[in-house]
Formats: structure tokens, sequence, C-alpha cells
């Protein structure tokens, strides 16, 4: 990969950036003329909220449950990374339990979320159903299972963060107060259940028929050798990218699009979108996955790379088995903390962090003043920056559905959108189509 | 409203995070067919037409298209329950309340004219008439489903009024006030989230809002937090 050219107009660095939310209302115009698409815009309506100006002037110890209010369904995707990066700008680096009891609630995150997109969002469009409330067989234990699982992501959450949207047990430096083994005992008996059920979960979704589709994308994650990458690691990409997280800005950017409150994500000096998430993850990532995981796939027909995202319900799937072996191996393996959390020194500084939040990479960079009061922010959100790639897999999708009548090729466009899990909101039914056929 | 024909229940966002539909979403008698789910476009693409018997709403309103909008809601429902911090006080997103808007959207957006956005974040009550609070950031499970329940059977919802004192008390926690000194809005602040912030050994911070009688204490509280040095009063957040 090169380096931008200065003055790249395309490429234009936005200094204070958006946080702009991106679940909510999208619509997509298309233009077709002669059969040729001729323009096409996702876009996305939600009403700016404004954190990163928010966060300006306040003290650091108000950040984590600030941003944690961008996102009610990844809240410690923006809790963790604004630690870590503010730690990193204090010069501090919490210990080891600090930080296994992190990748244990972060794993709590995955299960939430993706047990509630594979089975309740994403599932029915391959069931040809308008959801999984009251479906008959053999499909009829869908339902069970997400509930299953997602109470499972919510014990995990729970026993760590104290509460599953909007933990409040978790500080800048660590936690407020670290649980007792009794509940890690209880977590994990809860735990064993659900990854049965998950497993059971893989096998279905596997045999679901989908799409053909493939492009060839480039692809982005965090990458840390020994383990499946969630709260730490490199950024790596599919193009041989390998950079530490202190250097994210210097090679991915921003830009605004008219009419939208969501910022896209673009790389400097290439000419095609990226694409984060479960593929880009599995992509990268799939030689740390577990045994039982890595068995699973191969069962499932996945090669080490996936280009369809249609099978990205059966790659969830799969981390959703990872992520509960791994809460329970670290619910197991926890001895309480004998710090909840590591003493820290405001100081004037910078500071980066990613995370891999189900929906991707999110990036964080926050600058503090020397009484540790918030100077800047930056956020870039995964489904911001999964924008372009979205708008080019549903070119590709209208090109090839022209033949289509309206309505089946919204339900197309929807499909190739729910892909991407682009935050809840937008995750059904959000979309509304004006196709102007001259 | 008779206790056969379900409920047509309705669920509508504004802005917000999607924490408290989370919460709808974790609601059992939810998925499982207690409502006819006649909108809830985060479950279900199926729509069935208005009216409503039961809309629950998230979000505070902030753009000139959503004040539009919450008024059809209201027009279209019969009972509009406002759920969460947003939707009943504005959210978090009303820090920038009283502050300048524009110089907001140039922090945030390169191009601001792209930007439909009011210079205020404002609860559903100061735009449409609302027949119940439920209050937190995100809801809680258990007073949700009380106001659902209390829906079904046909009894008006009712909430108890207590604050987070008196839930951290009831729980035999030791008070991180007095004894850490710690700055705590438990004092002050609705009851509902089982007094989880005390019972983490921190102080709550107010995200289920205001006590309805909460402002005779306020002031006596404000001296507790300043005797004890905490000078949480002086600190720069709102």
């Amino acid at each position: 990969m090169s380096r931008p050219a200065d003055g790249d107009k395309r490429t234009r660095t936005i200094r204070v950036d958006a946080l702009s939310r991106v679940e909510g209302e999208g619509s997509l115009f298309v233009r077709v003329r002669r059969g040729v698409v001729e323009e096409l815009n996702f876009r996305i309506f939600e009403p700016p909220r404004y954190f990163e100006a928010l966060l300006r002037g306040r003290p650091y110890t108000a950040v984590p449950d600030l941003v944690s209010r961008i996102c009610g369904i990844c809240p410690f995707a923006y809790i963790f990374g604004a630690s870590a990066a503010l730690e990193a700008a204090f010069g501090a680096a919490p210990d080891e339990g600090i930080d296994r009891l992190r990748r244990l609630a972060y794993c709590g995150e995955w299960v939430q979320s993706h047990a509630l997109h594979t089975h309740l969002l994403h599932a029915p469009d391959y069931l040809g159903s308008s959801d999984a409330l009251g479906l008959e067989a053999p499909n009829h234990n869908l339902l069970d299972r997400a509930i299953m699982l997602k109470r499972a992501g919510n014990a995990i959450v729970e026993t760590v963060g104290g509460r599953a949207v909007h933990p409040v047990n978790t500080r800048v430096g660590g936690f407020y107060r670290a649980p007792d083994r009794v509940a890690m005992d209880s977590l994990a008996a809860t735990l064993e259940p659900a990854l049965a059920e998950a497993i059971e979960s893989v096998r279905f979704f596997a045999k679901l028929p989908h799409p053909d589709f493939e492009d060839d994308y480039v692809f982005v994650a965090l990458h840390q050798p020994g383990e499946y990458p969630m709260q730490r690691g490199r950024v790596v990409s599919s193009l041989g990218l390998d950079i530490p997280v202190e250097r994210y800005e210097e090679f991915f950017a921003e830009t605004q699009v008219p009419h939208s409150t969501a910022l896209q994500g673009v790389m400097r000096g290439l000419d095609r979108p990226y694409i984060l998430g479960p593929l880009a993850r599995y992509a990268l990532n799939a030689a740390q996955l577990s045994p039982l995981v890595r068995e699973l796939a191969a069962e499932a027909g996945l090669g080490p790379v996936v280009r369809n995202p249609h099978r990205s319900i059966v790659i969830r799937s799969l981390e959703t088995v990872y992520a509960l072996e791994e809460a329970l191996r670290l619910a197991r393996a926890y001895e309480p903390l004998e710090r909840a959390s590591v003493a820290l020194t405001p100081r004037a500084g910078r500071g980066c962090a990613a995370t891999e939040a189900p929906r991707g990479l999110c990036f964080h960079r926050y600058e503090t003043d020397d009484q540790g009061r918030i100077a800047g922010a930056n956020i870039m959100p995964p489904t911001s920056q999964n924008q372009p790639q979205i708008e080019r897999d549903l070119r590709r999708t209208v090109e090839a559905g022209l033949a289509l009548d309206d309505d089946a090729l919204r339900e197309s466009c929807e499909r190739a959108i729910r892909n991407y899990d682009p935050c809840i909101s937008c995750a059904t039914h959000f979309l509304r189509l004006e196709i102007v056929r001259d | 409203m008779s206790a056969k024909r379900k409920l047509k229940l309705a669920v509508w966002k504004f802005a917000s995070c999607d924490g408290c539909q989370l919460t709808v979403l974790d609601c059992e008698a939810v998925l499982r067919g207690a409502f006819d789910i006649a909108y809830f476009p985060e479950a279900t693409s199926a729509r069935i037409r208005g009216r409503y018997d039961v809309s629950l709403v998230e979000g505070s309103i902030s753009t000139a298209h959503d004040a539009e909008r919450i008024r059809e809601v209201r027009r279209s429902s019969n009972f509009v329950v406002a759920i969460g911090a947003c939707a009943t006080a504005g959210g978090v997103q009303a820090l920038r309340n009283g502050l300048e808007h524009e110089a907001f959207k140039r922090a945030v957006y390169a191009r601001p004219e792209y930007v439909d956005s009011l210079a205020n974040s404002t609860p559903l009550a100061e735009h449409v008439a609302v027949d119940f609070e439920l209050r937190g950031c995100p809801i809680d499970g258990r007073q949700l489903e009380h106001v659902l329940s209390a829906l079904v059977d046909g009894r008006r919802p009712a909430i108890s009024g207590h604050s987070v004192c008196l839930e951290c008390k009831l729980a035999g926690n030791v008070c991180v006030t007095v004894a850490q000194g710690t700055p705590c809005l438990g004092p002050i602040t609705q009851a509902g989230c089982g007094a989880l912030c005390p019972r983490h050994s921190r102080g709550c911070y107010g995200c289920f809002g205001p006590q309805d009688t909460a402002a005779g204490r306020s002031p006596s509280l404000y001296l507790a937090f300043d005797s004890r040095g905490a000078s949480f009063a002086r600190r720069d957040e709102r």
C-alpha cells in the first residue's frame, strides 16, 4: 500500500470529525439509465449527537460512561477503546488480570450482539420470513436459541459490568469492583449449555441457502498473536499493511457525504473501499480460532477466506462459539483481582486504541490537557467505515438484479446491507428504495 | 381494553443509542407473542397499519423532521410510553442545550450545512402529551415488564417514585458517601436500577434522572458533598 500524495482532496483529513450515529433510518437512491446504474446513494439519517464535541473539556473520568451511550449494542467497544486510549495517554498499563476481565466482558458483548443479529435479524432473510418470531417447524426453535444465547451474553456482561446494557462497573484504569469467585462459578454454569446451543446454531446457519455473490475485498482487522482479536492488536490488511494502532490515522480517514450524518471511511491511496467485521477478522485471524471452531468452520464448508458476505452469518455464529468458549475459559480460570484498577496520573498527552466491535474495528484517539480533561477526540466506528463497501456491494447487487421488480430488488438490497449488521435499527426494514428507471 | 384481544404494539426510535429498544428485545413477553407487533423495525420487517394501542418511544427530539414525526406517532397511538433518558429528558445529547449549536456542528462536521439538527435536544413531553414515562439509561427490564403487563391487564401502570437511596438501604449496602466520601446522586435519583452503582462501590451518576420530590433535598446533598470535600458540585459536569 502506498502513502497518499499530499493535497489529495479525495482523502482529505478531517481533524475533529464526527461520531455520527449510524444506526437508524437510512435510504437508498438508485438511478438507472438504459440498463446502467448511473447513480447510487446509500444514506444514513440518524440525528447527529455530537459526541466528540460533548467530550471536550470534560474530565477523563466521565468519558467511559459518556461514550458508552454512543451505542447500546456495543458499549464495551467504546468504553474499552476510550479507556485504553486514555491509559496510553497517561502512560499507564493495566495489569494482566484487568486485561483478562476486559476480554471476558468483550466476549459477552460479542455473544449479545451476534446472537441478536444472526438469529433474530439476519436469519429471516434466508428463511423468507419477515422476522424470527412465531416461526414454524423446522425453524421454530430459532427464537428459543436466540433467547438462550442473548441471556448468556447478558450474564457475562452483568457479571463483569453490572448491567446488560450500559454497564456501570468500568472505569479508565480498570473496574470499580472486581467480581468474586462465586459469581464466576455461577456464570460458568450458565455458559455451558449456551455453548452447546451455539454449536447447533452454526450447523443450522451453515445449511441455509445463500445467494452467490463475491467480491475481491480488502480486509482490515486487528491482529494479535495467540488470540482471536478483540480488545487490542496491530492493524493488518489483506494487502500487507501491518501497523501499530497509533498510526491508524496516517492510513485511514473519514470523509463527509452530502446529506448524510454518517461519515465514510477511506484508506488513503486506495481507489476502492475496505471491509471491517467478521469476514475481515476471519480472513486475517482464522488460524487463531480454537480447534473446535476451526473444526466447525470446516464442517460448514468455509475455506480460510470467505468472500461471500451472505456467509457472514456463519462466521458470526462461529465467533459466538469462540466467544463462549473463551468466556468459559476466562471465567473458570478467574482469580479475584487484588486491585480492581490501576492508579493513574493525569497528564497532557495523546493516546490511541482500537478494539474489534462486533461489526468491526473501532478506532479511538484522545488528547488530554495537564488536568486530564479532554482536549480532542476522534472516534471512527465500524459502520461508517464500512459504508463505502456497502455501497459497492449495493451497486453490484442492483446491476445483477435489474431484471427484478422493485420489491424484489429492494429485498436484495436490504439483504446486501444486513450482511454488514450495520447496527441494530438499520438491520431490519429501514430501507426506502427510490428507483428511477429512465 | 379487553384482555382477550391482543394489543397492537409499536416501537419507535428517535435520537438515541438503541439501548432501550435492546431492553425491549430482551423482554420475552414481547418476543413470544403477548402483543400484535404492528411496527418495530428492529425486530420485524412486517408492518400493520395503525392505530396502535401502545407506542413505546425511544429517543429525543433533535431535528425538525423528528418534531413532526413524534406528532404523527401521537396521533396514531392510544397510549404513548416514553422509554429511557433520551425520551424523558433529552438524553446525553441534551448536554449541548444552551451551548453554541453551530460551533458543535463545525466541531464535528466538515460541511455543517449538510446536517439537519435543532439547537436543543428535548424530551417527547415538550412536543406531545405522553401517557407514561419510564426512566433510565437504559430502562430497567423489570420496570418495562411491569408497564407492559399493566397495559395488557387494562390497568394504568404505576412505578414507585422513591429514590435510589432507598433501594440501597433496602439492599443493605454500605453508603458510599458516608463510608468512602464518594459523591453519590442516589438520594435525588429516581429508583429502578436496583442501586447498581453503589453495589459496585461507586457513586450513583443519576442515569434514571431526578426523583420527583428531589428538588427539596438537593441543597442538603450539595452541603453534604461540600463538607466532605468531594467538590462534586464544582466539577465541570452537568
